[in-house]
């Protein structure tokens, strides 16, 4: 069954990809170096919550959640076959990386649908 | 010849080398390649942060601040330059590679590669100038 | 500039050996002498025991394919004077069984190639009365670069995946389907597909890209395969979301 969604998976892969590609660089600057760093002053809660509580931002937020989640996990599958030779494994294997990018999604759609 | 799914015809006296769980290491070029794909770990890691801040964002004023904090630690922060490290090698090799799965034609000439690298980085540029822009707004 | 060169030769003489061994061979150097010179040289002037594969030693043919230190060349296409001080380390292709010496079985790839119908593939022929297919240049274009393969295999001994998963039907056999189902004459592009999106075929690939850098031709195999996954992708989507769509 799970070949029959190879494509899928490729096309979610090509997407999270492109996403990763394209805004984390400047988020992950933002985030984890500007702001901690003090070269950029920390939104305050109020007006952060503001700016997410917006429908839009909501759904850009669980995208670049979502698929970059399956994109890590299709990457990190064929590393383990290839890297560690694991291709035997394949059942926990898959089983594990997709589990984590559906359960990641969820958490992050409840999260994102339960914004007080 | 058949067309068994077992193709080579087994023949005791012809020599089969074992490819070494190592063999990415015996090449820099097999090298760099699994650390391009090992960036996925990068970027898994910026998800889960993501995801962990919208958590605090839930949670409450108290929660955010304390992530703030955690997120400011000196450890965290050389921990993030690191994987920061990563996720642009990611991006830069993404945008080099891109190209190949699309062959765009203008006027029946075939458009260079460069030129299709190039766009995605301008996109990039672009994209990246809005999201700080958004959060120098916000902050 | 040197007098000579030491070639170290992989030798594996199923009769004598177990497994292979290097013999070195001191050969003249010349500025002007590819490595396939230097075997040749080898054969017949210092041991007429080894035995090695080449053509038309210009890099037409594909049989000279081997590695040298450890990278798949063409070994018409390789001078010695790009590997001074030497020694030139010689082995046979990588990943394909040695039946002797520089020698390896091919019958591996011939059969896979067989796989993805190499050929035109019409519903229906045209009658001759009605006279030639008609291509225009840019609909050659479109394919011409895939059909420069020479099936010298170095993109199968450069490729990890062929390694691990010698099933994997490789580089070489899927540019020469992209070659037929860009092909303007071609009808066969669904069959293609189907073969190809099969357990051993295109999504085997993990775009480590080495088959593009060893092709002696520029075919791009690496670029063919990523276009053929997202043909192969769009083509799934196209057949869940629109079912009603005739393919």
């Amino acid at each position: 069954m799970l070949k029959r969604l190879t494509p899928l998976l490729w096309f979610l892969f090509s997407a999270g990809g492109t996403v990763a590609a394209l805004v984390f660089p400047a988020h992950m600057f933002v985030t984890t170096i500007a702001v901690p760093m003090g070269w950029l002053d920390a939104p305050s809660y109020a007006s952060l919550l503001d700016l997410v509580r917006h429908p839009l931002t909501r759904l850009y937020l669980f995208v670049i959640i979502s698929l970059p989640l399956v994109h890590g996990a299709h990457r990190l599958r064929y590393m383990l076959y290839d890297v560690l030779k694991l291709k035997h494994l394949t059942a926990p294997i898959v089983a594990v990386c997709y589990g984590t990018a559906v359960v990641g999604s969820a958490a992050a759609a409840y999260f994102l649908l339960n914004l007080p | 010849m058949s067309d068994r799914v077992h193709y080579t015809p087994y023949h005791p006296k012809w020599y089969r080398r074992k490819m070494s769980v190592w063999w990415w290491l015996e090449q820099w070029r097999y090298t760099k390649f699994v650390l391009r794909e090992l960036t996925s770990i990068p970027v898994a890691w910026f998800v889960l942060l993501t995801l962990w801040q919208v958590r605090a964002l839930v949670e409450g004023e108290a929660a955010y601040q304390r992530t703030l904090l955690w997120l400011g630690s000196p450890a965290l922060i050389i921990l993030n330059i690191f994987l920061f490290g990563g996720v642009l090698f990611h991006a830069f090799t993404w945008f080099n590679l891109a190209p190949k799965a699309m062959v765009v034609r203008v006027a029946g000439k075939r458009v260079p590669d460069i030129v299709i690298v190039a766009q995605n980085y301008a996109v990039w540029i672009a994209v990246s100038a809005f999201v700080i822009w958004i959060w120098m707004k916000v902050s | 500039m040197a007098d000579t060169i030491t070639l170290s030769v992989s030798r594996y003489r199923p009769e004598q050996e177990s497994e292979p061994i290097f013999q070195d061979y001191e050969v003249p150097f010349h500025k002007d002498w590819a490595i396939l010179d230097a075997l040749n040289y080898v054969k017949d002037e210092l041991d007429g025991s080894l035995s090695f594969r080449w053509s038309c030693r210009m890099g037409v043919c594909g049989s000279c394919g081997m590695m040298v230190n450890g990278q798949p060349t063409l070994t018409c296409a390789a001078f010695l004077s790009s590997y001074l001080p030497g020694p030139i380390r010689i082995e046979a292709l990588r990943f394909f069984p040695i039946v002797r010496d520089l020698v390896v079985d091919i019958t591996d790839f011939m059969t896979k190639l067989k796989k993805v119908k190499p050929w035109l593939v019409r519903d229906e022929e045209k009658p001759l009365s009605e006279g030639e297919y008609l291509q225009s240049p840019e609909q050659l274009d479109n394919y011409k670069q895939y059909s420069m393969c020479i099936n010298c295999l170095l993109c199968y001994s450069a490729c990890p995946v062929i390694g691990l998963e010698p099933n994997f039907i490789g580089p070489a056999a899927i540019a020469l389907a992209q070659r037929y189902n860009m092909d303007s004459r071609d009808q066969g592009a669904a069959e293609r597909l189907s073969i190809l999106s099969q357990d051993d075929g295109m999504w085997q690939c993990t775009f480590v890209g080495e088959c593009t850098e060893v092709c002696p031709k520029g075919v791009d195999p690496a670029g063919a395969i990523q276009r053929y996954k997202l043909t192969g992708a769009t083509d799934w989507l196209k057949s869940v979301l629109l079912p009603w769509g005739s393919k």
